[in-house]
């Protein structure tokens, strides 16, 4: 276990600096960047930019400059493009807010979605069950860039319930929209994935044990099959958090939350590699974290899984 | 890839040519009946995946036919509603906007039908290019076993952590930047059926490996070594034929979520550019006039979007009880 845990982190590491260093060459070979601008600027002044984000120096230089500054100091560098935030600031800025409401949607989808899956899996074939599958298969075919537009249509402009977006210091009539919007897509998949694997586990023969010895139900599903069936479950939480920080990009721009997204489509239609490389980079260092935590949980709580 | 044991004497000339495409059935005439022919059967039995079918038929016709009919095209503009789209820009049949116009006055029929063509032309090449790489990979990764199918996988393992939405993101500004690149005719397109597929086929690899493993012991894959056929000819003539049912049960669940995934990049704004537009980019149009009271922006596309992933995804269920033995 500690074994495989190490492992996993050693390679873990080369993964970031492939990343790192494509997304550097990337940017490097892309034209345009802070010495581009409409008017010719003098060669003394390009120099001067170039001095400044370390363009004039050698590529692998920049490379190792680039990397060791993210590595030992965790500084991303200047913006390209804003003269006023660096890309730590945008960070710092934006992080927290997707933070807030990337963790609470991610809270509704388990929350909602494992007890909705329990329950239509264990009342298999009655109204409950269908309502269950068909607000997962619902849901299927509206992303988060589908949902929002529709819950502002319901809640903003029929019922004036809520605000159309904005952040306002996290409020939570600001959240609620964002919140749904963000987590109903994998709080269906979830409860996809749950009915599926209970209904499983609950052909199995230890559960039949447990019914014939006169268990109550409530007993059997708590105590036996739930931990169980849990297991897929567990595997897609990672995928759920890389699909929660990708639709924080859809949340922050249809809402103006202000996080993290919102930086990254602002400086991808304004060119400013930089920022997309900071941000890029910080979210597949999160995501690689995160898968992870996921596969040692996962193989903690099943002890079948041997590495 | 290394060469299984082949007798050298049989290398010369490979017999078992034919692909084993399905085991034959008898039924009770004493004729045959092949897995496909039963699947057909199945699959139109199945009520909901034939409406689905149809309907997805009929949206395809129209995209295709639509833009022909229209007195409108998708990219002029009509002056006499410009300044009052909310009330001139209505859909009605008179003015010939069908579904009415967008805020800047452009017939939304065209539009629509334009985007659906896009949007559904993405779909497919995109499955297509996720499939094509995904089966050859897993296929060949599972057929080579040992240390080349680990090192394989473990790539797999390792590339499928990475948030790709955001690296598609940044080749796609790349190229839009790029003016060389522009001067090729189509590159954004390119960039984004290219871009979406090649970072799609990680599951498809997956299931045909596994796959695969369970293919290459059985008999006819013995035969083919002993008439000495090539191991990347047993690979395409021999194990990705008889991988193509669950291939296309995967193929078509994939075709909607690479519509999705496009409708994502597009609703940033970052995917198809004007004039040319797809459901992801008519639905960010239409998500910015919301509190302007012309809903029908937002309605029509939505309406076409979520109809048609409804019918993707209805077919790949109809075609995997269909196809899959283990539910039968």
């Amino acid at each position: 276990m500690l074994v495989y845990s190490i492992k996993r982190i050693l390679v873990a590491i080369p993964v970031l600096l492939i990343l790192v260093i494509v997304s550097y060459l990337v940017m490097v070979l892309a034209p345009g960047g802070p010495t581009s601008s409409e008017r010719t600027l003098p060669a003394a002044v390009i120099a001067n930019i170039e001095a400044r984000y370390g363009l004039d120096q050698p590529l692998w230089k920049q490379i190792y400059d680039y990397v060791e500054n993210v590595v030992l100091r965790f500084d991303f560098g200047p913006s390209f493009l804003r003269r006023d935030l660096s890309v730590n600031d945008m960070i710092a800025q934006g992080f927290p807010v997707t933070l807030t409401y990337g963790a609470l949607s991610f809270v509704l989808a388990v929350a909602v979605g494992v007890p909705l899956g329990v329950v239509a899996a264990v009342r298999q074939n009655t109204w409950l069950d269908y309502l269950a599958v068909g607000f997962s298969v619902g849901a299927q075919v509206l992303p988060n860039f589908v949902m929002a537009p529709i819950l502002v249509v319901i809640f903003t402009v029929w019922l004036g319930w809520l605000p159309a977006g904005g952040w306002n210091g996290g409020a939570p009539e600001n959240l609620v929209l964002p919140v749904i919007a963000l987590g109903t897509s994998f709080m269906a998949s979830i409860a996809r994935l749950t009915r599926s694997s209970m209904l499983e586990t609950m052909n199995s023969g230890f559960i039949r044990t447990a019914r014939a010895k006169g268990m109550p139900m409530r007993k059997v599903v708590l105590r036996h099959a739930l931990k169980p069936a849990m297991l897929p479950v567990i595997s897609y939480l990672g995928p759920t958090f890389v699909g929660m920080i990708t639709g924080s990009v859809v949340i922050d721009y249809f809402f103006s939350t202000g996080g993290i997204g919102g930086f990254l489509v602002n400086a991808a239609l304004n060119r400013d590699y930089s920022t997309m490389m900071g941000i890029t980079i910080l979210i597949g260092a999160l995501t690689i974290l995160f898968n992870l935590l996921v596969d040692l949980t996962y193989a903690w709580i099943d002890p079948r899984i041997r590495y | 890839m290394r060469a299984p044991k082949m007798h050298p004497a049989a290398a010369a000339e490979p017999f078992v040519e034919a692909a084993e495409t399905g085991v034959l059935v008898a039924d009770e005439e004493g004729g045959g009946r092949s897995l496909w022919q039963d699947a057909r059967r199945r699959f139109f039995q199945n009520k909901v995946a034939v409406a689905s079918l149809v309907w997805l038929a009929i949206v395809a016709a129209m995209a295709l036919i639509g833009p022909l009919v229209a007195p409108w095209d998708y990219e002029s503009v009509d002056w006499s509603v410009l300044g009052n789209i909310r009330e001139a820009g209505r859909p009605s049949i008179e003015s010939g906007h069908w579904f009415g116009t967008d805020e800047l006055g452009r017939d939304l029929f065209a539009r629509t039908m334009q985007g659906t063509q896009i949007s559904l032309m993405v779909g497919i090449v995109g499955a297509l290019a996720a499939v094509v790489i995904g089966t050859l990979y897993g296929a060949i990764s599972g057929y080579a076993g040992g240390r080349v199918d680990g090192f394989m996988m473990r790539l797999v393992d390792i590339l499928v952590s990475i948030p790709y939405m955001f690296v598609l993101i940044l080749l796609l500004v790349v190229v839009q930047a790029s003016a060389f690149l522009q001067s090729i005719p189509g590159i954004q397109f390119i960039a984004l059926f290219v871009g979406i597929g090649a970072i799609s086929w990680f599951d498809m690899a997956r299931i045909a490996r596994g796959q695969t493993l369970s293919l290459k012991n059985r008999e006819f894959v013995e035969a083919a070594i002993a008439t000495g056929v090539r191991p990347f000819r047993i690979v395409t003539r021999h194990i990705v034929p008889n991988l193509m049912g669950i291939v296309v049960v995967y193929a078509t669940l994939l075709v909607p979520n690479m519509i999705i995934f496009e409708s994502f990049v597009s609703f940033l704004g970052l995917g198809v550019q004007e004039p040319a537009t797809s459901w992801g980019a008519l639905l960010n149009d239409g998500a910015e006039t919301l509190t302007r009271g012309t809903l029908w922006q937002i309605g029509f596309p939505l309406f076409f979007f979520v109809t048609t992933l409804f019918a993707f995804f209805f077919i790949g269920d109809g075609l995997r009880d269909a196809l899959d033995p283990k539910d039968r």
